[in-house]
């Protein structure tokens, strides 16, 4: 990379208060894992400016500062927690080490614009920490789930054997139950019955909503509109025992349609704001041409309006599909027992017996929402590449 | 492509509508809602599966017992009663039977006798808490603490609950008054026999939740019983209560350094209920599933696979062992003499005039 800005090094009083704030943070850490936050913190900050202060002044060399800085911290952690806490105080110790010098030779103004003011410098990497915490947040619940379910204990614990990384800590009998508990099995295969379809007849009568109601001259278009993307609005509760009672009159509740039916219902509006959005773009004289020249509208449709509208489409598709995978409320209410979902089984399964089970299928649904999403958004781009070399 | 597309779409819905048709209430099938868990699983293996040996009639678990009486509301206002059989705790089968929503049933002449011939009403007994009411096990809610976080002496008396100093750290206790509201008078020194006395006055009520005020900032509350053990296999909490089937489960069959307090355990029943207006076919079904299902050895066989005790006086004899483990079950019931030395029994007739109030009370006092 090429430095933007010539840096120089940073006085004392610069470096070490904000190494010394950025220990007292770690020290809350470590202090709460260890019942004392307050102290934690008061010895961090002492501790970090200390070594700050020292590596800084008294070892010229930097890579050996900051090898001493890691060694000292990891094995720190060793002595006071043993084996995992040795990882962790290997990463603190990395961190610091790079953390005092980049602040120490004023690195960080390295790739910065010269002419902004310490202001904006500080503005710029605070921002960029608020976003790491806010992703932090987010994906730390998501994260945790996944040791949890590789547990050899039938709770969700991170036994000693697991912390200490001893294989017999470990197992694969969580997953191992999903696979062969027929309880387990039935549901995978009523959810894999139910989104499919529900996601067919979502994106059928979505799309066809969307185009009619894209048509200028179609009567009262905003009160039908609103009245589609009603099951998105209302609470979902609402929707569940409106749905019940009349499911139960016309002979639908407890009916494999009846919920194919009812997910349909709650993916509709997802499909059709989807398409209402590519609509806004798509230029209706091509129909007209199309028209100009023979085609009849299916045909038109098919080969003209679909192909142009479709990333709308299969970002709907995608929607329903998840709304259906992941639904609860309304299965509980509209579905019976033959027709008991994946979501359903480990809502049951949470209330009446806290299995890990629940974590190994939470983490093969994570692992395979993401290769759905990856693969939705590779075709997305391989299109896009085809249709900016295809003329027009 | 658009023929292929309408193609596959009819297909589609030709199947749904093919798959919809096959479904509905065929003539050999059952649906019977229980707990779900371990519990489905022991009555899965003591009841259904024989049942549906011998008769070919096919049984669906639904696991939806919690809101059961939710649900029921809902099908009686629909008219549409789904469910064939329904395992409920005594007190939401008193209700139900109040509300009309469960039938009535002549014990004698639905059950079997026992195996000596005395009357199936004699043979349960007290247990029989209403006339809608099929009793099936007998259990305990109770105390369970760490071995290992309670130094060298464990606890031997309820109100260990209590004693912050010699246990202190984390209770877990349920999130409703029954049971700790008379765990909380008996600690405070109200005779056993007048517990329910004092908890009938106003001041009664206060005296109750300021005893458990003193451990108030100790305690975790929980809503699913499958919380306590969680929480004592953590080590988040010392000592907690729950049913004793659940922590016979984290003891002896996961192991855990868990022990268990059989002190004033509070006894409690659950079993079936029918719902009220089943058409002829379906309720002569269910009634043939009932007389097998409660008779004297099957009630037997499902402590083999649960801590829960047998309803049935003439199966206490019968209980084996356990059916993975092979440990004697007898000993780990709540209603062997050893472990029932001192019990408090649900008291129905008390909580069903009192748990409107006592409840709201005890809301408010959790949220102050």
């Amino acid at each position: 990379m090429v430095a933007l800005t010539p840096i120089s090094r940073t006085p004392v009083s610069f470096y070490v208060p904000v190494v010394a704030a950025a220990g007292a943070f770690a020290g809350l850490l470590v202090g709460t894992a260890r019942d004392n936050s307050l102290l934690g913190v008061v010895l961090g900050a002492l501790l970090l400016a200390a070594i700050a202060f020292a590596v800084t002044q008294l070892i010229e060399n930097e890579r050996l500062a900051r090898w001493a800085i890691f060694a000292v911290f990891a094995l720190a952690g060793l002595v006071m927690g043993g084996l995992p806490a040795l990882v962790v105080g290997a990463a603190f110790g990395l961190f610091f080490g790079w953390f005092i010098f980049w602040l120490f030779e004023g690195r960080y103004r390295e790739r910065l614009a010269p002419y902004l003011t310490p202001g904006q410098v500080l503005w710029h990497y605070s921002f960029r920490v608020i976003c790491g915490m806010i992703f932090f947040f987010l994906i730390t619940p998501i994260v945790v789930v996944m040791p949890l379910s590789f547990n050899a204990e039938d709770f969700f614990t991170f036994t000693p054997e697991m912390l200490q990384f001893k294989p017999e800590g470990y197992s694969l009998k969580h997953y191992e139950d999903f696979f062969t508990n027929a309880d387990w099995q039935q549901a995978l295969w009523n959810s894999v019955r139910i989104a499919p379809v529900a996601t067919l007849l979502s994106v059928s009568f979505g799309t066809l909503a969307a185009i009619g109601l894209s048509q200028p001259h179609v009567p009262f278009r905003q009160v039908i509109m609103a009245i589609l993307i009603s099951p998105m609005i209302v609470p979902l509760i609402i929707s569940a025992a409106g749905m019940y009672f009349f499911y139960s009159r016309i002979g639908l509740q407890g009916t494999y349609l009846g919920v194919v039916l009812a997910h349909a219902a709650l993916g509709i509006p997802f499909v059709i704001i989807t398409v209402t959005a590519t609509l806004v773009g798509f230029d209706r004289s091509l129909t007209r041409a199309a028209a100009n020249m023979g085609a009849n509208p299916v045909t038109t449709f098919f080969k003209v309006q679909m192909p142009l509208i479709l990333p709308g489409v299969i970002s709907g598709a995608l929607f329903a599909f998840i709304t259906s995978f992941d639904e609860v409320v309304v299965v509980l209410f509209v579905g019976s027992a033959g027709q008991k979902t994946l979501p359903w089984q480990m809502f049951t399964g949470l209330r009446e017996q806290i299995s890990p089970t629940i974590l190994a299928v939470a983490t093969i649904l994570v692992v395979v929402s993401i290769a759905l999403l990856t693969t939705v958004e590779m075709l997305r781009r391989r299109s896009e590449r085809l249709r900016g070399m295809s003329p027009g | 492509m658009n023929r292929t597309t309408a193609l596959l779409g009819s297909a589609a819905l030709a199947l749904t509508a093919a798959s919809a048709l096959a479904e509905g209430h065929m003539a050999g099938e059952m649906t019977i809602v229980s707990w779900g868990g371990a519990y489905s699983a022991s009555q899965q293996n003591a009841y259904h599966t024989p049942y549906m040996e011998n008769t070919g009639i096919t049984i669906i678990n639904d696991e939806s017992s919690p809101e059961a009486v939710a649900k029921l509301r809902a099908m009686e206002e629909a008219g549409n009663i789904t469910w064939d059989l329904v395992d409920v705790e005594a007190a939401d089968a008193i209700r139900l039977c109040d509300e009309g929503l469960a039938m009535e049933i002549d014990h004698d002449e639905v059950l079997a006798a026992a195996p000596d011939g005395t009357s199936a009403s004699d043979d349960f007994g007290d247990s029989i808490i209403s006339d809608c009411f099929i009793p099936q096990i007998v259990f305990s809610t109770t105390m369970g603490y760490r071995t290992d976080l309670v130094g060298d002496t464990p606890p031997s008396n309820i109100c260990a609950i209590f004693d912050l100093e010699t246990y202190p750290g984390k209770r877990a206790l349920n999130k409703r008054p029954l049971a700790n509201m008379e765990w909380a008078l008996l600690c405070d020194g109200v005779e056993k026999a007048d517990v329910y006395d004092v908890l009938e006055t106003e001041e009664g009520q206060e005296r109750a939740l300021a005893k458990l005020g003193t451990i108030k900032d100790q305690t975790v509350w929980w809503t699913a019983a499958a919380e306590t053990p969680q929480l004592l296999a953590d080590g988040e909490v010392v000592m907690g209560s729950t049913y004793n089937g659940r922590l016979f489960s984290a003891i002896a069959e996961q192991g855990q350094p868990i022990g268990m307090l059989w002190d004033e355990q509070m006894l409690d029943f659950d079993g079936w209920i029918v719902p009220a207006g089943l058409p002829e076919d379906r309720l002569a079904r269910v009634l043939d599933y009932l007389k097998f299902a409660t008779d004297t050895q099957r009630l037997a066989d499902q402590a083999a696979y649960i801590s829960y005790g047998p309803a049935r006086a003439s199966s206490a004899p019968l209980v084996g062992q356990h059916a993975e483990l092979g440990i004697e079950m007898a000993p780990h019931m709540p209603t062997d003499p050893n472990n029932a030395q001192s019990v408090l029994v649900t008291q129905y007739d008390f909580w069903a005039d009192y748990r409107d109030d006592i409840d709201a009370k005890f809301q408010a006092w959790l949220a102050q």
